[in-house]
């Protein structure tokens, strides 16, 4: 096998690593939007926020310590104590369902029935607000997030299949980080599908997605379960922020995820699970793909920002509400 | 009391379908007019122009351009900050390319250009409905930065990548590069913000607009009364970007004098039109200049709260705005969908009753 079609599956494998991450920030969207017709804008503020509350309870940072300082002249930053990971991530996941009740209690309570659009804008305003509370809570600064993830290239894969092409090629070079991703998230994925299918408060999430008056004449509390929704949404968004954090520090660029997801979502479609994933993984391979065979060679390179936007609306053009979407039926 | 409209009789229908239907609107807008023209530019300092009146001016033509495609044509797009770099870098190209043609018709040539860009990109609006289309304007912004980001023809193959307006004279004066004087960059600003407000208001209120908005309350219903939905969504992306573009126009060669793409006309200029809009209030050209005003006045307004007052670094009063601007957002759309149009017509109402109210 010659040296460049192996390089090519390398780049199709890391692409497949790509798309499950992608679709893992997918699916946070799709659970919000199937329960409550809310597309959640702010799903990738919520990783940088999920990630930055984690790395600050595991140093020990004091909460606005810098907007304390600043008024009362103080000088404190760190409780002086650390946490250690498990416990921190326990932690973060308690702010994060704290911040779901919060969201409904204070917004999207007060704007049941508004239009889908109307939503989305609020979704918006909430990502600003979100953005803007983590940098005052936690500080600006690009943190490096460790929760004892493996990092670095992954010898024995190189080992093993530098035999297959010629003197020319040295292996795979596949992330350790990316394989320990691709694992949790496809473990998250399937949890989430089986929470769906097999449990009470599944079965309430799905009845709530199929008709809300239907499910609220039969005893569910859509309260509850929009609160469950965003708590769910918290949890997917933690991970996420915790495998893109521990690649790339933590920093403002990781809410930029969202932007990666929403042609994914468009892709698969907005209210199917199974969509995402598709859409994450046609998504990851087609713009490392095009990147490597198109892209750099003849379009000047960095193509993967604005690759699976067209992608996605070359598809949409022919199936619009996406490939695995309900059928929109307009009535007048 | 002060505000009335007992004794304000119409008795043609050209009078009764005026603009400014009150003697009042009507001696208002030309007070305010001739404060902006008449008495602004010989007050005007360089503080003043660069960090309220100019920046207001040039955002209020983006927000209505945005409004005429989200608020009267229920389009919405995520696209303002691509469209405006169309605007920025044909100017820049027409500038260097003809430095003998007027830098007025210049800048109406970038509108006319990237109407025609946008018009391109409203095409996938009339088989993309609601967020997916929202999402779909994405493409536009992402992929136009990267276009004027790689291609080097656009800005003239500069090692920076920069683009930099060169000095252009109207009748005279300097009003693009650096020596440009406050009140010229005022004026340029003002006429064209004067011009796009017109142009707006009449072509809502004729049936251009109202096509528009039979596609916003719902398209099947308008089709079926005939109204075209393939004219009515491509001519307001049209004139959406035609007034985008000017404002980028303007906004790179007479605001900043020197840009770079992604930092300017970046995703974050997408959601600071729309949130123009949102807080100024939909569908209304009074929202527009509203929402301009009072977004481009927020961050200077914190600024001397935050940083002179209480004496706080500037990057805390950073995160601050980003927290009150994203929760007027959301207070805005829970308490006040119409904005703060629907507020100053509720004022207009109670100050029709005062002292008397009933």
């Amino acid at each position: 096998m010659s040296a460049d079609f192996l390089y090519g599956i390398e780049v199709l494998i890391n692409g497949l690593m790509a798309g499950v991450l992608y679709a893992l920030v997918a699916l946070g969207f799709v659970l919000i939007y199937k329960a409550s017709g809310i597309f959640n804008y702010a799903q990738g503020v919520m990783a940088l926020f999920g990630a930055l509350t984690l790395t600050g309870i595991m140093s020990g940072q004091v909460p606005f310590a810098h907007l304390i300082n600043a008024t009362f002249g103080t000088h404190i930053h760190n409780f002086g104590w650390n946490v250690p990971a498990l416990g921190a991530i326990a932690l973060t996941l308690v702010v994060m369902v704290c911040f779901a009740w919060m969201v409904q209690k204070f917004v999207f309570r007060h704007l049941v029935g508004q239009e889908p659009i109307i939503l989305f804008m609020a979704t918006i305003g909430l990502a600003y607000f979100l953005e803007g509370m983590g940098d005052l809570m936690w500080g600006s600064d690009i943190k490096k997030l460790d929760v004892g993830l493996p990092q670095g290239g992954s010898r024995w894969v190189e080992d093993i299949t530098a035999g297959l092409g010629g003197d020319d090629f040295y292996g795979f070079f596949i992330d350790k980080l990316d394989m320990v991703a691709t694992l949790v998230a496809a473990i998250l994925v399937i949890s989430l599908v089986m929470f769906s299918q097999y449990t009470k408060q599944g079965r309430a999430m799905r009845a709530v997605a199929d008709d809300h008056q239907a499910a609220l004449s039969v005893g569910i509390s859509l309260n509850y379960i929009w609160i469950l929704v965003w708590s769910l949404a918290g949890l997917v968004a933690l991970v996420a922020g915790i495998m893109w954090g521990a690649k790339s520090g933590v920093q403002f660029s990781l809410s930029l995820i969202a932007l990666k997801a929403l042609p994914v979502l468009m892709l698969g479609g907005f209210t199917s699970i199974p969509g995402a994933i598709v859409g994450g993984l046609i998504i990851g391979v087609g713009e490392k793909l095009f990147e490597y065979l198109i892209g750099a060679p003849f379009l000047g390179g960095a193509t993967e920002n604005w690759f699976a936007y067209v992608l996605a609306l070359i598809f949409l053009v022919f199936r619009p509400q996406g490939l695995f979407g309900e059928k929109i039926i307009e009535r007048v | 009391m002060f505000y009335r409209e007992a004794g304000d009789f119409k008795t043609s229908y050209v009078a009764d379908s005026q603009t400014f239907p009150l003697k009042l609107d009507k001696v208002g807008f030309w007070v305010t007019m001739m404060v902006a023209w008449g008495v602004i530019p010989f007050v005007i300092t360089d503080y003043w122009a660069s960090a309220l009146l100019v920046p207001f001016l040039i955002y209020a033509i983006a927000a209505i351009g945005l409004n005429i495609l989200t608020g009267y044509c229920g389009q919405v797009s995520l696209g303002t900050g691509g469209f405006m770099a169309v605007g920025a870098y044909a100017c820049y190209k027409l500038m260097t390319s003809f430095p003998d043609v007027n830098i007025l018709i210049h800048i109406l040539l970038s509108g006319g250009i990237t109407a025609a860009v946008g018009t391109a990109f409203g095409l996938p609006s009339l088989r993309i409905k609601g967020f997916y289309l929202a999402v779909a304007t994405l493409a536009a912004q992402f992929f136009l930065v990267w276009l004027f980001n790689k291609v080097s023809w656009f800005y003239n193959y500069s090692a920076s990548g920069q683009i930099n307006a060169p000095e252009r004279l109207v009748a005279g004066f300097a009003v693009t590069g650096p020596a440009s004087p406050a009140w010229a960059q005022y004026l340029v600003c003002l006429f064209f913000v004067t011009l796009c407000a017109l142009i707006a208001r009449n072509l809502t209120r004729g049936s251009v607009g109202r096509s528009w908005m039979a596609i916003r309350d719902m398209d099947i219903a308008a089709e079926i009364i005939g109204v075209n939905p393939l004219r009515a969504k491509l001519s307001a992306f049209a004139v959406s970007s035609f007034f985008v573009g000017i404002a980028g126009a303007l906004f790179f060669a007479v605001y900043l004098g020197a840009v770079e793409v992604g930092e300017a006309f970046g995703i974050q200029k997408s959601f600071l039109v729309l949130f123009m809009i949102i807080i100024g209030g939909l569908g209304s050209i009074f929202g527009s200049f509203a929402g301009a005003a009072f977004l481009v006045l927020l961050p200077v307004a914190l600024k001397i709260v935050g940083v002179d007052w209480l004496g706080w670094p500037t990057d805390l009063v950073a995160h601050f705005q980003l927290v009150i601007v994203g929760a007027l957002i959301m207070f805005f759309l829970i308490k006040e969908p119409h904005g703060l149009a629907h507020i100053w017509g509720l004022a207009k109402e109670k100050l029709r009753r005062w002292p008397f109210p009933y």
